[in-house]
């Protein structure tokens, strides 16, 4: 704990306004703005007292509400100093963010991901193709307003003798069960109830 | 056109081989998989081969992608944890040790003593388990057959194990938040001492088949080296770091549950090569062993008759306590219709599961359900590198390599 402080006092004393750290569950969250991942990346790889040289993880969260739609995460380790640190940086849908192949050649496939799951341009990245999803699939499954079902399913097709794509037909209605009490945080009308409203 | 052909082909596209003063040959593309034995899975190669030397390689991965983490978003913390046993389907408890973690981590809950043992006990049958499957079959991979015909045996007791621990000898969804599902059978401590007693001698064998075998070495000695600069640059973690000499491993630098009170090494390798991992991975085996007794006699010791469960409420109530109390009645239903609800927050938990390093990385918004879950998997890591690694190398030793990184596709994928 004492660790994450000095780390982060550390942080801002060399990097100043270009970060934001916080502490929560034992763990360093920086939030940097996104002109500053780049350098505040190099920086926290090239530093002495870091060394955080392994990146470990780049991911996104999609907040729908919120008006810079994304938040890119980047997960760093240091194995010499077996410390850890996560960056945070606010990315609006039309944003584009830096990528960071030039400094931890890891990010290359990560960055494939987090473009080919929300949707989030990289620029510099020399070859941002979609990575776990289907060739030719579209849209980006893991944005909050892209249905579980998906859009199109696949079947072998004993005519044409290959594998055909469909639209996707649901026999029944995609059932997202809501299981919250009544009493706490249900926003909706039970069937049956609906004259007492 | 293969080397040394030297007639002059028309392709459909209307064009044909050029011919100047020396024949020109062209590279040969080659497509490995997705149904190839060596691919360990699906994995599809886009080889680009000059004779038999790979100049390029194009891994295409996906074709296990179950959308895991989208999944998750839509159902209860509880319901996700099945999905992590098939992930990496050949240790599965590791996997779902990272997200009980997780969720302990943003909860602050206490697990039992007893739970704590077992988890360590499984968590370590888990390694034999995958170390098992990956030493003998890359030694498949190579040309030994007789390796995964030996040690499958083990590895079938193994998941004995896990069936008489959780019911099912895969999926086996017993690490819970806050504990595990059940205590362990009457007499299962027993019997893993014994299968520790005779998994010495099965190691001897694979020594024996293995370690001075002419041809396994030839194969693996010198073949996709990684120095310690590389581990750095690509993010590799578990054995992959630590056959380049770097004694990297979370379970003694970040130590989660109570592997701190137990006494084991940690191999290295020195060369960095595939045969260096697989000495490792052995030397961990044997490790791992280690563990499973220390693990079994603490179990043992009468602190460690305990409770599995912190009960709470993240988990069920006590099926004697449900029969007569109906606040705990209501609490089971509540608990498995509606789920507990999970403070808002975000963690990253990391285990040092079998591969590597196994991350969840939680955000929680205080319902029933994970606003995202992203699951880090070693694997990922260790093929994206497979290009950097294959290069140079002959057409042969990519199915080295890639046995020796240890992959599998439901983690990869997801």
């Amino acid at each position: 704990m004492e660790k994450l402080q000095t780390l982060s006092t550390y942080l801002v004393e060399k990097l100043g306004a270009k970060v934001c750290p916080e502490i929560a569950f034992d763990e360093l969250t920086v939030v940097v703005t996104l002109a500053d991942i780049l350098p505040v990346l190099s920086f926290l790889k090239a530093d002495q007292a870091c060394r955080f040289n392994s990146l470990v993880d780049i991911t996104a969260v999609d907040y729908p509400t919120r008006p810079t739609r994304f938040e890119v995460v980047y997960h760093l380790l240091s194995m010499y100093t077996n410390a850890r640190i996560r960056l945070k940086v606010a990315v609006g849908e039309a944003d584009m963010v830096p990528s960071a192949i030039q400094i931890h050649p890891s990010a290359n496939w990560q960055e494939r991901e987090v473009f080919d799951m929300f949707g989030i341009l990289f620029s510099g990245h020399p070859d941002l193709r979609r990575i776990l999803t289907d060739y030719g699939f579209r849209g980006h499954p893991l944005r909050k307003d892209f249905p579980t079902t998906g859009y199109t399913e696949v079947r072998y097709d004993e005519a044409l003798k290959r594998v055909i794509y469909e639209p996707v037909s649901l026999v029944q209605e995609y059932r997202q069960f809501d299981f919250m009490s009544p009493w706490e945080g249900a926003e909706y009308i039970l069937p049956g109830d609906e004259k007492k409203a | 056109m293969m080397d040394g052909d030297i007639r002059v082909n028309a392709y459909d596209d209307g064009t044909t081989d050029r011919e100047t003063g020396e024949q020109r040959i062209r590279n040969f593309n080659l497509n490995f998989g997705p149904q190839h034995p060596a691919a360990h899975g699906v994995l599809r190669l886009v080889l680009e081969l000059d004779g038999e030397i790979v100049e390029r390689c194009d891994p295409h991965i996906g074709l296990l992608h179950r959308g895991t983490e989208k999944l998750m978003e839509s159902r209860t913390y509880l319901q996700n944890l099945p999905y992590f046993d098939r992930l990496d389907y050949v240790a599965p408890m590791n996997q779902e040790h990272a997200w009980c973690l997780a969720i302990e981590k943003l909860a602050g809950i206490q697990i039992p003593r007893r739970a704590s043992l077992i988890r360590v006990l499984f968590c370590e049958i888990g390694r034999v388990l995958n170390h098992i499957l990956n030493t003998t079959t890359q030694a498949m991979d190579v040309g030994a057959l007789t390796p995964p015909l030996w040690a499958f045996e083990e590895r079938e007791k193994l998941m004995g194990f896990y069936e008489r621990a959780s019911g099912a000898r895969f999926h086996a969804a017993y690490f819970r938040p806050g504990g595990v599902h059940q205590d362990l059978p009457a007499g299962m401590l027993d019997d893993i001492d014994a299968w520790c007693d005779g998994y010495q001698r099965v190691l001897d064998d694979l020594h024996g088949l293995l370690t001075e075998n002419r041809i396994f070495k030839q194969r693996n000695a010198d073949i996709g080296i990684i120095t310690e600069q590389d581990v750095q640059d690509w993010g590799f973690s578990g054995v992959m770091a630590r056959g380049s000499g770097l004694a990297w491993d979370l379970r003694r630098a970040q130590p989660y549950e109570c592997y701190d009170e137990f006494d084991f090494k940690i191999a290295t390798g020195k060369n960095g090569d595939c045969y260096d991992r697989y000495l490792v991975r052995m030397a961990e085996m044997e490790e791992s062993v280690k563990i499973i007794r220390q693990a079994v006699a603490k179990l043992r010791l009468p602190d460690a008759q305990t409770d599995v469960l912190a009960r709470g409420k993240y988990t069920p109530p006590k099926r004697g306590d449900m029969k007569t109390k109906m606040e705990s009645l209501i609490h089971h239903f509540k608990l498995y219709t509606e789920g507990f609800h999970v403070p808002a927050g975000e963690v990253y938990a990391a285990v040092e599961a079998p591969k590597g390093e196994f991350g969840v990385y939680l955000v929680a918004d205080g319902t029933n359900k994970p606003w995202r879950a992203k699951l880090r998997a070693p694997g990922f890591m260790h093929i994206q590198a497979l290009d950097y690694m294959c290069k140079g190398h002959q057409l042969a030793d990519v199915a080295a390599i890639i046995g020796t990184m240890d992959i599998v596709f439901g983690e990869v994928d997801r």
